[in-house]
């Protein structure tokens, strides 16, 4: 009798498992049907008003013309999206190199923290495109021009993130690791910097959209000078040249740029942060 | 059974000698502290909150430095003698690095002493052992209850075999039966390793039950009282907590408790 019931209690347990797994599952496909349904509705309705009201080209593209302009613009626009995926790359390493290394600078030392910080703030709070004209006359090579406007936009926030990270580090481990006579060194490794890579986190997932930014920022300001030019530049061109299809194709790439980089983020914070870090960790309902 | 633990009558562990403690606020935290541990001893620092225990224990470890007088451990100034590896400490909070897992959490006072993760392993698997967590080497600090971490910190403050283990109201957030088990895990170490042990609490029945000598203190200045000898019933178990014995010294130990607070302190 007493068997009968553990079993019944078993068989419970897992239908109640299958159906948990079941449900989990039905979640994780909805979470990639549901937006894309959404995104093919809105661009059909987009595309069955354009022929319906006969809406020119030149206004507003339909979306199967600006597809088609991704396919035959394909080779140009792809060196154009290539250019512009360097340059915002380039200057989001940059910012974390600076970044990091400048707030590990600031957490050491108040002084440099108190002589150096306005300098971050002037540079943050100027408007990059105000100071973007100055930076192309100064600097010979456009592709160095348009990486400083991109990296200047993206070093602030990983700056003080850095710092505020550095400085979270709880109290009372810190008089641990005094305890047991941690050298500067082991202390910044086992216990600074795990204790800012959250907020280290945090800071990329915005530095990586600002970089994107600022790297368009740049180009729009530069025009089209230099051969070598991105995404922001063919958009700026299409327009001179009232080809709307390709500054939509030109747009999308940007977008798209746009979202690669938050979700290449958004998964580097929840490979590192993922098993330890409330802001990552999947709590069970 | 009646069992007295032997101290060593010779050198003290740790001599405080008219010790002042003021912070930068003005206050007097510690005022003319002088007490002298011999090892082996297990002395409790009991005192309502502000009475400077806390703080007299961190002087001890080098955490804070005293504003007069003098603090000797081992025959070294506080926090000066040895590699840091001679003296245990155990917070309030269990004090874990939430990113590293609970061998790695153990590991840490002799990975930071340079011995490699490979030559550490069986003494933090001992270790881990003598908590009683050894299936939970590689659960994180956030999968445990608090009984769990505390035991984790317990761990680590006793990886590098210190001779001194000072915990600083270890077990104040715990529920009253972790508590007690924790108690006699405490009291078993402290047996078995030869340990000297200073322990801060603010509870008359916790510093009864565990320590051989209780260092009652008053708050504002903060200052020693009190200092009472109970010296028998060893080893404790469980059933010591409902002996005659226990009563009395409770008894003893709340009436010099009470002599250090005014009526106004006492909540009616």
């Amino acid at each position: 009798m007493l068997k009968s019931i553990t079993e019944d209690d078993d068989q419970d347990g897992v239908v109640l498992n299958a159906e948990l797994i079941k449900r989990e599952q039905r979640e994780r496909r909805l979470r990639i049907i549901m937006p894309a349904t959404a995104l093919a509705l809105a661009l059909l309705i987009w595309e069955a008003l354009v022929i319906y009201y006969e809406v020119p080209h030149y206004l507003i593209p339909a979306p199967s013309r600006i597809g088609e302009t991704l396919i035959t613009d394909g080779p140009s626009l792809m060196t154009s999206a290539w250019f512009t995926v360097k340059l915002t790359l380039f200057s989001l390493a940059l910012a974390i190199i600076g970044g990091v290394a400048l707030g590990m600078l600031f957490a050491l030392s108040r002084t440099v923290e108190m002589s150096l910080f306005p300098f971050a703030v002037i540079l943050q709070v100027t408007p990059i495109v105000a100071i973007a004209p100055l930076i192309l006359i100064y600097v010979h090579s456009t592709f160095a021009a348009l990486l400083i406007c991109a990296w200047i936009v993206a070093f602030f926030p990983i700056l003080s993130n850095t710092v505020i990270g550095l400085r979270s580090a709880d109290h009372n481990l810190r008089d641990l690791f005094t305890l047991y006579k941690a050298t500067p060194w082991q202390r910044l490794r086992y216990l600074l910097a795990p204790s800012a890579l959250p907020y280290f986190m945090a800071a990329l997932k915005i530095a990586g959209g600002l970089a994107l930014i600022g790297a368009v920022v740049a180009e729009f300001v530069a025009g089209t000078a230099g051969q070598n030019s991105g995404l922001a530049s063919r958009i700026l061109e299409s327009s001179f040249r009232n080809e709307i299809p390709r500054m939509f194709a030109a747009l999308f790439l940007v977008s798209l740029l746009g979202i690669a980089i938050f979700l290449a983020t958004s998964w580097l914070s929840k490979l590192v942060l993922g098993s330890w870090h409330e802001s990552e960790i999947k709590r069970e309902r | 059974m009646e069992q007295q633990r032997n101290t060593d009558t010779g050198s003290p562990l740790i001599e405080m000698d008219g010790v002042h403690k003021r912070f930068g606020n003005g206050t007097l935290a510690v005022e003319g502290m002088s007490v002298s541990i011999q090892p082996g001893e297990f002395v409790s620092f009991l005192g309502p909150s502000g009475c400077g225990k806390s703080t007299a224990l961190r002087m001890i470890a080098g955490l804070l430095s005293a504003s007069a007088g003098s603090i000797t451990v081992n025959g070294h100034p506080a926090g000066e003698g040895g590699d840091g590896r001679d003296v245990g400490f155990v917070f309030q909070e269990a004090t874990l690095m939430p990113w590293a897992n609970v061998f790695d959490n153990v590991y840490l006072p002799l990975r930071l002493a340079g011995t490699s993760k490979k030559a550490a392993t069986p003494e933090v698997e001992e270790a881990l052992a003598m908590v009683g967590l050894s299936n939970f080497r590689s659960s994180y600090p956030r999968e445990l209850s608090g009984g769990m971490k505390m035991r984790v910190s317990i761990a680590r403050a006793m990886v590098t075999r210190p001779a001194l283990l000072l915990m600083d109201e270890p077990f104040a957030a715990l529920d009253e039966m972790t508590r007690f088990k924790l108690n006699n895990d405490v009291l078993k170490l402290w047996e078995e390793h030869n340990l000297t042990v200073v322990f801060v609490t603010h509870s008359v029945f916790e510093s009864v039950y565990l320590s051989n000598r209780v260092m009652v203190m008053a708050a504002r200045p903060g200052r020693v009282v009190n200092d009472i000898a109970l010296p028998g019933g060893y080893p404790r178990t469980d059933a010591y907590r409902t002996s005659q014995e226990f009563a009395e010294n409770t008894r003893l130990v709340t009436k010099a408790l009470e002599g250090t607070l005014s009526h106004a302190e006492i909540d009616h």
